[in-house]
């Protein structure tokens, strides 16, 4: 299992909101691909999944706000062939 | 690899928003460092992510009249107008190569903004807490930005002519009552396009740093 942790977004920003979740439980994500859109004041932040697997859960949901380095949501990632 | 300006010239706001996009593309897939995008809209709102409809304060009617399409986008901000008296600037660059910061990038591009100015001989300012260029109480420039992969994309506008200034009324730009101004209104002369892009690319190479040279302190 990994979990999607809120990166640094830079000096003197504490958080963002959700806007968007481009998946849902249970879909299958790629490494890289769009998993879920954050704002700012001024900025929208597309937050990309960190591996390819199954969105196993989400913990906050759009309209929610979400701190750096809190968890948004898990991916149970894809077994190696 | 190759850094570009594209100047669109007068756009209706969906070709410059595709362009965009594609240039968002090119860049992650490396075949660009970077784009400069600069064009000018056909009038048209614009209603960023922490945008409020309530802030669109004319009918449906009044637009369609007036030929104003609104497009919601995937910047961040309220709600915005563009017309061809403004100056969009775009910039398409990957933070990675510069530093994965969203403050940074803000005010780097106010500091772009303001030198611009500067250059024009206007003495224009930020506020605290808030994004955007003023002249004295009245609002110059207008940020909103997108960012994918740490690449941006949206950015900023510039008040060149007051030609659409009144236009302004409306909405509530920002989600705020600001009163606009523009570089004409301020020094009460012609301010050619031509004029401020080239300064604007200028500054853009020689200060800014976002063409690649690193950062100017």
């Amino acid at each position: 299992m990994k979990q999607v942790v809120l990166p640094e977004l830079g000096e003197g920003i504490e958080g963002a909101n959700i806007t968007f979740w481009y998946f849902k439980v249970g879909d299958s994500v790629k490494e890289g691909e769009d998993l879920v859109e954050l704002a700012t004041d001024k900025a929208t932040f597309n937050l990309p999944s960190p591996c390819s697997g199954t969105l196993k859960q989400i913990l906050l949901n759009e309209g929610e706000a979400v701190k750096v380095g809190e968890v948004l949501a898990v991916i149970e990632e894809e077994s190696s062939p | 690899m190759k850094f570009e300006i594209f100047d669109l010239g007068l756009t209706n706001f969906r070709q410059s928003w595709d362009f965009q996009k594609s240039m968002l593309l090119r860049v992650k897939q490396k075949e660009l460092s970077s784009a400069l995008i600069l064009c000018r809209h056909l009038p048209v709102i614009t209603l960023g992510r922490s945008g409020k409809k309530e802030n669109i304060l004319a009918g449906d009617s009044q637009l369609k009249k007036l030929n104003i399409k609104t497009y919601e986008v995937e910047r961040g901000g309220d709600v915005t107008y563009h017309g061809p008296g403004q100056l969009c600037i775009y910039p398409v660059i990957d933070l990675a190569n510069f530093k994965k910061d969203i403050n940074w990038y803000l005010r780097s591009l106010e500091a772009l903004l303001l030198d611009v100015l500067s250059d024009f001989g206007i003495k224009a300012q930020t506020q605290s807490g808030l994004t955007g260029i003023w002249v004295k109480q009245k609002k110059i420039a207008s940020i909103g930005i997108a960012i994918k992969n740490w690449i941006t994309f949206h950015g900023a506008s510039l008040n060149l002519k007051n030609d659409d200034l009144a236009n302004f009324s409306l909405i509530r730009p920002c989600g705020m009552d600001i009163i606009m101004t523009s570089m004409e209104g301020i020094l009460n002369q012609e301010v050619r396009f031509d004029k401020v892009k080239r300064v604007l690319t200028r500054r853009w190479h020689e200060a800014s740093s976002f063409a690649g040279t690193g950062r100017r302190n």
